[in-house]
């Protein structure tokens, strides 16, 4: 059974002038569990949307989502904030991490709202994963003096911090260099691996999408699988079922 | 509990890393607070020593006065009659504090010459009445009442005529008439108005000596009558009045008994509008602190919606983003309580009252640091910081995730 699955979803926005701007239409998606499944798309092809609606920040105009074959159309908010913090890890493009914070104050910043053990074991357990990801010497260090790369790792310990059944990574390697953002994939792909968590990214960068097991392509607001012909430069979309 | 625990945890941590812009938010809260408890202690204290003036003049609330005369001659009745119809009134309605003044004329031989001056008998348990404080020495035992050297209080002019700089000498003086006797001066009161000297002596000191000083028949007459002070509840006052009179009348077989409540009148309404007064105006200094730290958390807040968007993304839902903003003006405003309600209580500790509000005359019942103040000044901190997180708590629980995060 497929851990996330969309079905006909549609998203769209009224405007001012009481016209509508389709976001999202007819995206039809599943994911199981463990799967790297990647999304490649120009900005404003509705990919933030698409990753919005995934981690229940979003809800569709209309569709489908089951949520490991749980309906989430009418899931309360309560319910939806606390499937988003014990399903989804998030991965942003530009780190997120809360500024004159530590690492470690980071890391462990998921786990104010989980309970019991978990909750008072915090610091531990967020320093225990900021070694996993290689920077237990940089634990009470704050962002403004990590490198890109360093924060983006840390964002990653972060995601991973409350063993998520899904990471929803945007852009992960949008604000690094090549040779680091080829790194942080690395290290995300591995750690979601190790988690057995599903992995979505999102990016517009080929090779980085090239590392999923399955591709797609959003255009104006529509999925379709990603093939590649030739090179990764040169990917053409074939219009079937997602 | 773990839910409670994290969003202290989470507005604590908020409070220690804008610990800059918290401070900057709190100066207002501290400066209101710290006014509001310190004036709010002051007032206190002043009311207090407004109260304690105004007993030592008329008698703590309610005092009822009862003199006794006879209504052709205007003559006391004698001094054995009216001591037990006071006994047996006393007696019969279990009156439990009482005291007794008589005014007369002395004679004092100081080294300026002899000097009558105008002496008040009074029983030891006038100065509870009256709450009289000595700057010097004590006020009278029931001891006194035996003593072979009458005991006196005087106050610093007497003391001063008498050439003596303090009571550490034990100082002693002759009190003349037809039997010249040695009294021993116990206390010094601050009373009397410039150099008016001033003399109270115990009731009933004994002795041959017993009317010693009195230099005048007809003052003794007219002047020696012993009045009756009786405390009583004020709800009690009117009706004690009436049968005070009543019963001594009957016992002093048709003397007349004038019976009046001597103490300030209306003192406690004035006093509660002085403390309403207090209040009122540390309110609106608390309110202007608070609009402060309102004006300060708004401004944060839309700062912040980014971090708040990312901490919906970790599962915070909208209750806990709300009480997590919320507990944080909470937080910050009760630390600025604590610390004004601190400042406050070591200033008014160490602030000359009694010298600047009381003529240096030591309080009855000193106060100390009103613990309502203290305890206002934490409650109306904690308030204002509830009411000034309400509104960014609003705004930050309706701040839209998809905006605050922009993937």
């Amino acid at each position: 059974m497929s851990l996330l699955s969309l079905a006909g979803i549609s998203r769209q926005v009224d405007l001012p002038d009481g016209s509508v701007l389709p976001i999202l239409t007819a995206v039809d998606l599943d994911v199981a569990p463990g799967e790297h499944v990647s999304i490649v798309g120009r900005s404003g092809s509705g990919k933030s949307t698409l990753l919005n609606i995934l981690g229940l920040l979003d809800t569709p105009t209309s569709g489908s989502y089951l949520l490991d074959g749980e309906p989430t159309d009418h899931l309360r908010a309560r319910r939806r904030s606390r499937l988003r913090g014990e399903v989804f890890g998030f991965v942003f493009q530009q780190f997120n991490l809360l500024p004159r914070r530590t690492a470690v104050e980071n890391v462990a910043a998921p786990l104010l709202y989980a309970r019991g053990r978990d909750f008072f074991r915090r610091r531990r357990t967020a320093a225990e994963m900021l070694d996993r990801v290689g920077l237990g010497a940089r634990a009470d260090q704050v962002p403004e003096r990590l490198s890109g790369g360093e924060q983006q790792r840390v964002a990653i310990a972060r995601a991973l911090l409350r063993s998520p059944r899904v990471v929803l990574a945007d852009e992960p390697t949008g604000a690094l260099d090549v040779e680091t953002g080829a790194q942080v994939m690395a290290l995300l792909a591995q750690a979601t691996a190790e988690n057995g968590a599903a992995l979505v990214t999102i990016t517009h960068d080929l090779s980085v999408a090239a590392l999923a097991s399955r591709r797609f392509r959003l255009d104006a607001g529509r999925l379709t699988p990603l093939v590649e012909v030739g090179s990764l430069g040169a990917a053409t979309t074939d219009r079937g079922t997602a | 509990m773990t839910g409670v625990l994290g969003a202290l945890s989470e507005a604590w941590d908020e409070v220690r890393v804008h610990k800059s812009r918290v401070v900057l938010s709190l100066v207002g809260v501290f400066l209101a607070v710290f006014a509001m408890t310190t004036v709010t202690a002051l007032g206190l204290i002043v009311a207090q020593v407004q109260q304690e003036n105004a007993e030592r003049n008329g008698g703590r609330s309610a005092t009822i006065a009862v003199q006794a005369f006879d209504p052709m001659t205007g003559t006391p009745p004698a001094a054995e009659e009216w001591d037990a119809a006071v006994a047996e009134l006393i007696d019969r309605y279990g009156i439990t504090a009482s005291a007794s003044l008589a005014y007369g004329q002395g004679l004092y031989r100081l080294p300026g010459g002899t000097q009558q001056v105008q002496t008040m008998r009074v029983s030891p348990s006038y100065g509870e009445l009256h709450r009289k404080e000595p700057v010097q020495g004590r006020w009278f035992r029931e001891g006194d009442r035996s003593s072979l050297s009458p005991a006196l209080v005087v106050n610093e002019a007497f003391l001063e005529a008498l050439g003596v700089p303090d009571l550490s000498s034990r100082p002693t003086v002759v009190l003349g008439g037809p039997t010249p006797v040695t009294a021993t001066i116990v206390g010094v009161v601050r009373e009397g108005y410039g150099g008016d000297l001033v003399v109270y002596r115990v009731d009933r000191s004994g002795g041959p000596w017993g009317e010693a000083g009195t230099v005048d028949p007809v003052q003794a007459m007219y002047g020696g009558p012993t009045n009756l002070e009786i405390w009583v509840d004020p709800d009690q006052a009117e009706q004690v009045v009436e049968t005070v009179s009543r019963d001594l009348g009957l016992a002093l077989h048709g003397a007349q008994v004038e019976a009046y409540r001597q103490d300030a009148d209306g003192m406690e309404e004035t006093l509660a509008t002085l403390r309403l007064a207090i209040r009122g105006a540390g309110v609106v200094v608390l309110v202007l602190g608070g609009l402060g730290v309102l004006n300060i958390g708004l401004v944060t807040v839309r700062q912040r919606i980014r971090e708040i968007g990312v901490r919906r993304s970790f599962g915070a839902t909208s209750g806990r983003v709300f009480s997590a903003v919320m507990l944080e003006s909470v937080c910050a405003t009760a630390l600025a309580g604590v610390a004004a309600v601190g400042a406050s209580i070591v200033l008014v500790r160490n602030l000359p009252i009694e010298q600047w509000f009381n003529d240096g005359i030591p309080l009855a019942d000193a106060p100390g640091f009103p613990v309502a103040a203290a305890i206002e000044g934490m409650v109306a901190a904690t308030a204002v910081g509830a009411l000034a997180g309400l509104l960014p708590a609003i705004i930050a629980v309706r701040a839209k995730v998809i905006d605050a995060i922009r993937f």
